[in-house]
């Protein structure tokens, strides 16, 4: 359960989140869609406790995430925006260190390990340097590290970004997997994604809301029925005002 | 100690993953023998103690542990797994904290690769060994201060090469303060409680009473808060520039 009320926040004279607020449930992948610069990734950091935000709050599983911020990140799997992981490590070392300042060890480590090395498909390589790794792999070994305490919550900045389109569906394959009793929210600019695995989309432009509702509904709201139509109708006022000006 | 340990280990194997910790540790070792035989004369001395070879550690120190130290934070913030490290659930101090420690276990391991001069002078005559110990002891804590100095620094950049100027620069200021070229700029105008709280500030100064045979606790103590002090920056830093 993510509970996001009132969110805002401020880079000095600009606005990347104005008063969002946001209730995401067990079972249900959010797709949280928007143009570049919309406050998606600001609004994930701000859900996982890396930005303070400047007013409103964020609850995961009930914990504040800025009063009870362990509580909060020990229930919650992040995959930050660009997939980070430290370039010199192995995979099989990267999720060692990963089960280890999650607190796992032994026994538990190694079935959390193999749980989310399989869901990732990382088994080729795993004693590779990350940095030798192809983008795609960077990629799974960020979800693998997300995934790997299996969290109730899982936060996923573009997780598909990078793929190839056998590894897209594997990685949509896995989020589905996960869906029935997780709560997720995943960002990403694929509209066929949320499509495909989302079972609720919410379009942010310039740090609001504008449209919250399930694909299908969404995609309805267009003459033409399709989901990208309306994306752009509601996305691009600020272009079609001033298009209408020139 | 549970939230250390992940921390502390990984940060120290970092070093060993690249080349990193091999070039350094010969460097160190060539640079300290280089000094103490050609420039501090150490045979011709004709004593048999260690005195030459610890009066070179805080210039060695000065640029080496900078170097060090230079990574810890702005390679984090430059490669984006600072993003990863701080939505981790690990208190902030416990992450600052460990790879500061890991660090200093490094620079420690450096050192005692220094053993052989300290067997050589052994060989060669009956020196202190007690000044010698204490002299390690002192030479350890002053890795530690200019390390923290260096991680703190570290915290406020992405770029490594600043990290690596900016500390050079602000372990200069701590080891020559008590030094005249220090001094005299703030003799002018400070009144005298002023100047004498500079010139404490000095490493040299607090190295020396250490080397000299003597583990006073006020020097004991100067080092760790100041160790304390930069650390707690660093926290505050790393805090506060986490979006940045």
């Amino acid at each position: 359960m993510i509970e996001i009320q009132n969110l805002t926040k401020r880079f000095g004279p600009v606005t990347a989140v104005t008063s969002l607020s946001l209730t995401v449930r067990p079972g249900e992948v959010l797709g949280f869609l928007g143009p570049n610069g919309a406050g998606k990734s600001t609004t994930m950091k701000m859900a996982t406790g890396y930005l303070a935000p400047d007013e409103g709050s964020v609850r995961i599983c009930g914990h504040d995430i800025v009063s009870d911020t362990l509580a909060a990140q020990q229930t919650l799997g992040y995959l930050p925006e660009g997939a980070p992981a430290y370039g010199e490590m192995t995979p099989r070392g990267f999720l060692h260190f990963i089960a280890n300042i999650r607190q796992l060890t032994g026994e538990k480590a190694r079935t959390a390990m193999d749980r989310a090395i399989a869901g990732a498909e990382l088994g080729a390589v795993l004693d590779q340097p990350i940095e030798t790794l192809s983008k795609g792999f960077r990629r799974r070994v960020g979800l693998a590290q997300a995934i790997l305490h299996d969290p109730e919550v899982l936060i996923l900045d573009e997780p598909t970004d990078g793929l190839d389109p056998n590894q897209k569906h594997a990685v949509r394959d896995l989020i589905r997997g996960m869906a029935r009793d997780k709560t997720i929210i995943i960002s990403t600019h694929l509209l066929e994604e949320v499509e495909a695995i989302c079972t609720r989309a919410v379009i942010i432009d310039q740090g609001r809301i504008v449209a919250d509702a399930t694909p299908a509904e969404l995609a309805a709201r267009a003459p033409s029925g399709r989901l990208d139509d309306v994306f752009r109708q509601l996305t691009t006022r600020d272009t079609a005002v001033a298009g209408a000006a020139a | 100690m549970r939230f250390l340990w992940p921390v502390f280990a990984r940060e120290f194997k970092s070093y060993f993953a690249t080349p990193l910790a091999f070039v350094f540790i010969m460097i160190f070792l060539f640079a300290m023998g280089a000094f103490t035989f050609y420039l501090g004369h150490f045979y011709d001395n004709g004593v048999a103690d260690l005195s030459v070879f610890f009066g070179y550690h805080p210039w060695l120190y000065l640029f080496l542990v900078p170097a060090l130290a230079m990574r810890l934070w702005a390679e984090e913030r430059r490669s984006g797994t600072m993003e990863l490290l701080l939505t981790l659930p690990v208190p902030l101090w416990a992450t600052v904290l460990g790879k500061f420690l890991a660090a200093w276990a490094f620079a420690g391991l450096a050192l005692l690769l220094t053993f052989p001069i300290w067997i050589t002078v052994n060989y060669l005559g009956n020196p202190d060994n007690g000044v010698i110990l204490a002299s390690y002891v002192g030479s350890f804590l002053m890795a530690g201060a200019y390390l923290s100095i260096g991680a703190c620094v570290s915290s406020a950049t992405s770029n490594q090469v600043i990290a690596f100027i900016i500390s050079v620069v602000v372990c200069f200021l701590f080891t020559i303060s008590g030094s005249s070229l220090v001094l005299d700029m703030v003799r002018g105008w400070a009144p005298l409680a002023l100047v004498e709280a500079v010139s404490s500030f000095s490493f040299l100064v607090h190295f020396a009473a250490i080397t000299s045979g003597v583990i006073d606790l006020r020097d004991l103590i100067f080092f760790f808060s100041l160790i304390g002090l930069f650390l707690y920056a660093n926290t505050l830093i790393v805090d506060w520039r986490k979006g940045g």
